[in-house]
């Protein structure tokens, strides 16, 4: 049902852009983009018969893009495909993007169904709320579907400020029965609940300010509406199996994301303040990054990442993250394959749970890239929210041909 | 017959008599001249092929669009856009140049939308991973370096002056770079870079010049030979353009993220 909702959703916006946008599709354009083939070998039995062991899988990400009237209108267009061997949740299909972009001198216009970012840190994002996490791309939720948004963006001596309006709401993904790196019990989105009447069609908006003053890079943001990281309540379903359901409240976050760049130093900070889901509460991440460059003579880079994750709820929160510190080494070759590696530890304070992280990769010729990934999930206690991985250790393999 | 021959070797002489510069004064003038003589051209935009090889002759590829806006009074502003690799297309640089302080830089990253400021304490770093330097691409102001003239030499049938040149910016990966600056155009033929262990590192050839706008030159090709590693890189640049009507707008943060 919410599939469909989707869809006349989608097909609202495409025919709006077919509207505003008849010009580009006789003037041709560019396409690019890539497939990739993934496998991951788990060493460890699941914790649920019904999961499987290793995995294979393939994801297809076409973009096109073509724009217009020099330059200042534009289109583009990002359908994702993924086609999962076990798992039927991870198997999907989502428009990234579909993206008209009307430039003027002092503002910018985007209506359609975009992915943007905001924030600073590397271990966690609290800042970052407008898109929806694709939480069956990838355990640490950097990957995000497409938000249909209206977007209105003014440029001043002063910052930018961003308007946004989001008529649309994507619920979470999650793994389904069958796939690993889940919770247990499983999350069963077909049951989603929302504090809203309105459902997914609640009108969300957000407000933001931007700037950089000298060394510094300063955001201010405010969100008003669906909360896109959901809490959850335990259940039976109708077979009597236990699961989670999302439940998805009407929030206000403000958030701040500020980076000092001083020479080889970052310092980086996130704070949220959210209200609306269960007790009003803020979290924060902040740290900094050191990068050795040029290390020995050669021209790679190595850099320290060290940042503290907070959250004042403390052991309620619904994040692993509430009490925790991230240390990592990036190792950036700089060479022809653009090799790059990081190599990071999350630990918690509190039950002394230590997650390890390698994200790893290369350029092979020229149109190949190879991507490790391992996670590996140690002392989790039964309290922390990731104690559902302890047996979810992993090492993933991408090899992706891009065009 | 004799007399004329010694009035006009005195008159030669007198300008350098009368002036009586030092090698630094004439180091700096010549930098000076060279700086104003390509004053005006307000932006320019153009395509740029890398081809980079390694010791045994193997080849890759990498091009992209780049956009420059001259400032005046302080270092200029550039947008690079990455077309290949294909697996960093939208791949896009951002740079305001400072004479002395470090310069500002932001980097986009279209898989994650993400603007990242990025230090620039990285400037003896490779480019792409060319043998190009980011200080070796970077908008080369007067104030970036003190100078002292050499001497006059031909140089492939052209007059030069040579001058060497040290970086007064930080982080520089060099101790000194020696200059032949053709006379006539002002611009350099051939720059040698010393690392910091005053060992010649790299040499930098300029060829295929053209004026543009009857007045400023660019060179079309450029080859960097590494002789350290045996590695070399040949920058192609194509279709030039000048004064095009960019503003300080294109080069801001949200451009950044629009930038294709």
């Amino acid at each position: 049902m919410r599939i469909v909702g989707m869809r006349k959703a989608s097909y609202l916006l495409v025919l709006l852009s077919f509207v505003f946008v008849t010009p580009p599709l006789v003037c041709g354009g560019e396409w690019s983009g890539y497939i990739a083939g993934e496998y991951r070998y788990f060493p460890h039995d699941p914790i649920d018969p019904r999961q499987h062991g290793n995995n294979y899988s393939i994801a297809f990400e076409p973009e096109y893009y073509t724009e217009w009237s020099d330059g200042q209108q534009s289109l583009t267009i990002v359908p994702y495909a993924r086609f999962d061997q076990h798992d039927d949740k991870r198997s999907h299909f989502d428009l990234r993007e579909f993206t008209w972009l009307f430039a003027e001198e002092v503002w910018e216009l985007r209506v359609g169904i975009r992915k943007l970012f905001w924030g600073v840190t590397e271990s966690q994002h609290l800042v970052d709320i407008i898109n929806q996490t694709d939480l069956v791309e990838f355990p640490d939720g950097e990957q995000k579907l497409g938000q249909p948004m209206i977007n209105l963006a003014f440029i001043q001596d002063w910052g930018t400020i961003d308007l946004f309006v989001l008529p649309y709401f994507r619920e979470r993904t999650f793994p389904g029965v069958n796939g690993r790196l889940r919770s247990h019990p499983r999350v069963d989105v077909d049951r989603a609940r929302y504090e809203s009447s309105r459902e997914e069609t609640h009108i969300d908006c957000a407000l933001r300010w931007a700037h950089s003053i000298d060394y510094w890079d300063i955001g201010l943001s405010e969100f008003y509406g669906t909360s896109r990281d959901p809490s959850f309540i335990l259940e039976a379903n109708t077979s009597g199996e236990n699961v989670f359901i999302p439940i998805y409240n009407i929030i206000h976050q403000t958030g701040l994301d500020i980076q000092a760049t001083v020479e080889s130093w970052l310092w980086k900070l996130e704070v949220i303040r959210r209200s609306g889901q269960g007790e009003t509460y803020s979290a924060a991440t902040g740290g900094l990054e050191y990068t050795f460059f040029g290390l020995f003579d050669t021209g790679a880079d190595l850099g320290l990442v060290v940042e503290y994750l907070y959250d004042d709820r403390g052991e309620d929160a619904n994040t692993p993250f509430e009490d925790d510190i991230f240390a990592g080494v990036r190792f950036t070759l700089n060479d022809v394959q653009s090799t790059e590696a990081l190599l990071g530890i999350v630990s918690d304070r509190e039950d002394e749970a230590v997650v390890y992280a390698l994200e790893a990769s290369r350029r092979i010729a020229d149109s190949w890239t190879l991507e490790i990934d391992a996670r590996v999930y140690t002392n989790i206690s039964a309290s922390d929210p990731l104690y559902s991985f302890r047996n979810d250790d992993f090492l993933q393999l991408v090899l992706a041909y891009h065009f | 017959m004799t007399k004329w021959l010694f009035a006009l070797l005195l008159l030669t002489l007198l300008p350098v008599n009368v002036t009586a510069e030092s090698a630094e004064e004439k180091g700096l003038a010549i930098a000076v001249e060279a700086d104003k003589r390509d004053n005006g051209w307000a932006d320019q935009v153009s395509r740029l092929k890398m081809v980079l090889r390694n010791r045994r002759g193997d080849q890759s590829t990498r091009e992209n669009r780049s956009r420059v806006l001259e400032v005046n009074g302080d270092g200029d502003k550039s947008l690079i856009v990455f077309d290949s690799p294909r697996d960093v297309k939208g791949t896009a640089f951002l740079s305001y140049t400072h004479a002395i302080k470090p310069d500002d830089q932001w980097l986009y990253l279209p898989a994650l939308k993400r603007v990242k400021r990025i230090s620039s304490s990285n400037k003896s770093g490779p480019f792409m991973g060319s043998e190009f330097a980011y200080e070796d691409i970077s908008s080369q102001e007067v104030e970036k370096y003190s100078y002292k003239y050499l001497k006059d030499e031909r140089l492939d049938g052209r007059d030069t002056f040579v001058i060497e040149r040290y970086p007064q910016y930080k982080h520089s990966g060099y101790k000194r770079q020696v200059v032949w600056v053709d006379k006539q155009m002002y611009q350099p033929l051939k720059i040698e870079y010393y690392d910091r262990k005053n060992a010649l590192l790299k040499t930098l050839t300029y060829h295929e010049y053209q004026q543009y706008l009857d007045r400023y030159w660019r060179s079309g090709r450029m080859e960097m030979v590494n002789h350290q590693t045996g590695k070399s890189t040949t920058l192609h640049w194509l279709e030039y353009k000048f004064q095009t009507g960019l503003t300080e707008r294109d080069f801001d943060r949200n451009t950044l993220k629009r930038a294709k």
